[in-house]
């Protein structure tokens, strides 16, 4: 018979639990159909629906339609990716299992750290989904590979900056079905009115202001970029965020992790069922 | 030797819209080590939160709680190594197996890989599982959940096993085999603080019972000394016919230890016995001898519901707290 001994948090336990918790919700993703589904097939719904819908009918002057809509899909998809943290934080709250995880002894960001690296994983394979249908579609990269490299890392990035948001979220609204109503809601305006399927300037005047103060709208432009398919000449709002997108967008994310992190640990530590 | 100490324990709620809920107020308490104690009320009477402050959930306005000394507010970190919990709802994660949730609570109390993967094994045997323990949780049937939930708490043997309404919800047969393994933890030891709104279960399992009502202990004790604070069993008649009411009740009088009481016209009488089934036989045959013809005859077993009523003057309410 094992000795069975407990031992109390130390941060050496903040990997080891942080890990066992990410495990967990690697192992949600193969048991639960829907995440597979939202997962693998709607990024690849996305790429081919817009693709072949909208690029008879707008035309973007240097580059292809295929080429300019990429960046969008990759960033409203990630951005969405980053929901799932909210809605499972709360259904966690609700089913109890925080009880359970806040009685061990584990370390008390654990749970959160487990949670957004869960979102982090789906929207990686995502983004490779995406950037393989944006392939074969006819997509191309026209920079070079490191900055590729900072694209897909700045859309990954500040969608793991929102999941810490949306955990802080899920913690403090308590209901899954509100947590994704309203992501829905905020999100959606949030993505379309925004560069990320049409040139801002073809938006009328409300909505193009809008756009251009937009975040996303940044992390799009910063993507857009990046990947090379801003064609040269191609005339950029004067707006600053518009102007220097990948600052902004390091920022942005600073920003969310620098006010959320604290947050919602602190939130998770005093937080249990009804 | 005491191994949980509650004193004046008081945690008010604020729910949004409505005025403060007093769910523990001046909560005193004190488990012996290695027994059972119950806490026995209804819903809303405060048992779960006195858990939940116990358990490190959740801070009380003021009052102190220890277990083994050490103060549950002030060092939540050393109460957690040594607490098991199982709740009124199974907290175990639906989409792993029951083997993959034992194994991933193992791990978070750090026993390592090798040592949580064997243990989380052996309480799946000891739990009956092994048939279901590759399957998802999602398709266990609510008894099998507790079960995996209960499993949880045990891990890694803990010195103290809190237990918040373990068998509500479950089948009678679900509810047998959860007293048997309550039951055979006590024998290793373990120091068990169990809540029910079952008086059955309290008097099954617990060495003593705290009776708690609007946040504060209203009695305490073993089960015979409640049951006989509140007046032990009862013997009810049901006539056929009303007009042998006054000769029916005359018998009851001489075999009861209190006054009879009479209700649905006089057709039913009830009086308090102090040994009902003794007392049963006599009334039957002095009323068979008396040609009294009866609808129904028996004896009641005091519910939670008499000692509420004897204890606070109100009937056990079942409103959500």
């Amino acid at each position: 018979m094992t000795a069975l001994h407990a031992s109390t948090s130390s941060l050496g336990n903040f990997f080891t639990d942080g890990w066992i918790t990410t495990r967990r919700n690697l192992i949600k993703i193969k048991r639960v159909p829907d995440i597979l589904v939202f997962t693998l097939l709607q990024p690849i719904m996305f790429v081919l629906l817009f693709t072949y819908v909208y690029s008879g009918v707008i035309n973007i002057p240097g580059t292809t339609y295929t080429n300019f809509i990429m960046a969008g899909i990759f960033a409203q998809t990630v951005v969405f990716g980053s929901t799932y943290s909210g809605s499972a934080m709360a259904q966690d709250l609700k089913d109890g299992i925080i009880d359970r995880f806040r009685t061990l002894p584990m370390n008390g960001a654990a749970v959160l750290i487990g949670r957004t690296n869960g979102d982090l994983f789906i929207n990686a394979i995502s983004m490779a989904v995406m950037m393989i249908t944006g392939f074969i579609v006819g997509w191309r990269i026209e920079s070079s590979f490191p900055e590729a490299a900072l694209a897909v890392i700045l859309l990954l990035l500040f969608a793991y900056a929102l999941s810490w948001l949306m955990s802080f979220l899920g913690m403090s609204v308590r209901s899954p079905e509100v947590i994704n109503n309203v992501s829905f809601l905020v999100l959606f305006p949030l993505t379309f009115i925004s560069n990320a399927f049409v040139p801002s300037d073809t938006l009328p005047t409300p909505l193009r202001i809008f756009a251009e103060y937009n975040p996303v709208s940044a992390l799009v432009q910063a993507a857009r970029t990046l990947f090379g398919n801003v064609p040269e000449g191609t005339p950029v709002p004067d707006v600053w965020t518009q102007q220097h997108p990948i600052i902004t967008v390091l920022i942005g994310i600073a920003i969310m992790l620098v006010i959320f992190v604290p947050l919602s640990i602190r939130k998770f530590a005093s937080i249990s069922t009804r | 030797m005491t191994f949980i100490t509650v004193s004046d324990l008081a945690k008010t709620y604020t729910p949004k819209g409505a005025g403060p809920v007093h769910a523990l107020d001046g909560l005193n308490l004190s488990v012996p080590q290695g027994t059972i104690t119950a806490l026995l009320g209804p819903n809303g009477a405060g048992k779960t939160t006195a858990v939940k402050i116990l358990t490190t959930l959740v801070k009380p306005n003021s009052g102190v709680a220890t277990i083994d000394g050490i103060d549950v507010v002030r060092y939540p970190e050393r109460v957690r190594p040594i607490i098991g919990v199982s709740g009124q709802y199974a907290a175990v994660d639906e989409n792993l197996t029951g083997l993959e949730n034992l194994d991933m609570v193992g791990r978070l109390y750090h026993l390592g890989a090798k040592a949580s993967k064997a243990r989380a094994t052996e309480l799946i045997e000891l739990f009956d599982l092994t048939e279901a323990q590759n399957r998802p949780v999602k398709g266990f049937s609510g008894g099998m959940r507790r079960r995996i939930d209960l499993a949880g708490a045990l891990v890694t043997k803990p010195r103290v096993l809190f237990l918040d309404e373990p068998t509500t919800g479950l089948d009678p047969r679900s509810r047998l085999g959860m007293w048997d393994i309550i039951n055979s933890l006590v024998g290793e030891g373990t120091t068990v603080l169990l809540t029910t709104q079952y008086l059955e279960e309290a008097d099954q399992l617990a060495d003593s019972i705290s009776v708690i009502d609007d946040g504060k202990v209203i009695a305490e004790g073993t089960s015979d000394e409640l049951k006989a604070s509140i007046g032990g069993q009862r013997l009810e008649i049901s006539l056929v016919t009303a007009s042998d009411s006054a000769v029916a009740t005359e018998i009851l009088r001489r075999h009861g230890t209190a006054e009879p009481k009479i209700s649905d016209g006089g057709r039913e009488i009830t009086v308090k016995a102090s040994h009902a089934p003794a007392a049963l036989q006599a009334v039957l045959a002095e009323l068979g001898d008396a040609g009294i013809e009866l609808f129904d005859a028996g004896m009641r077993r005091p519910t939670l519901d008499d000692v509420f009523l004897k204890l606070t003057g109100h009937q056990a309410t079942t409103e959500e707290s």
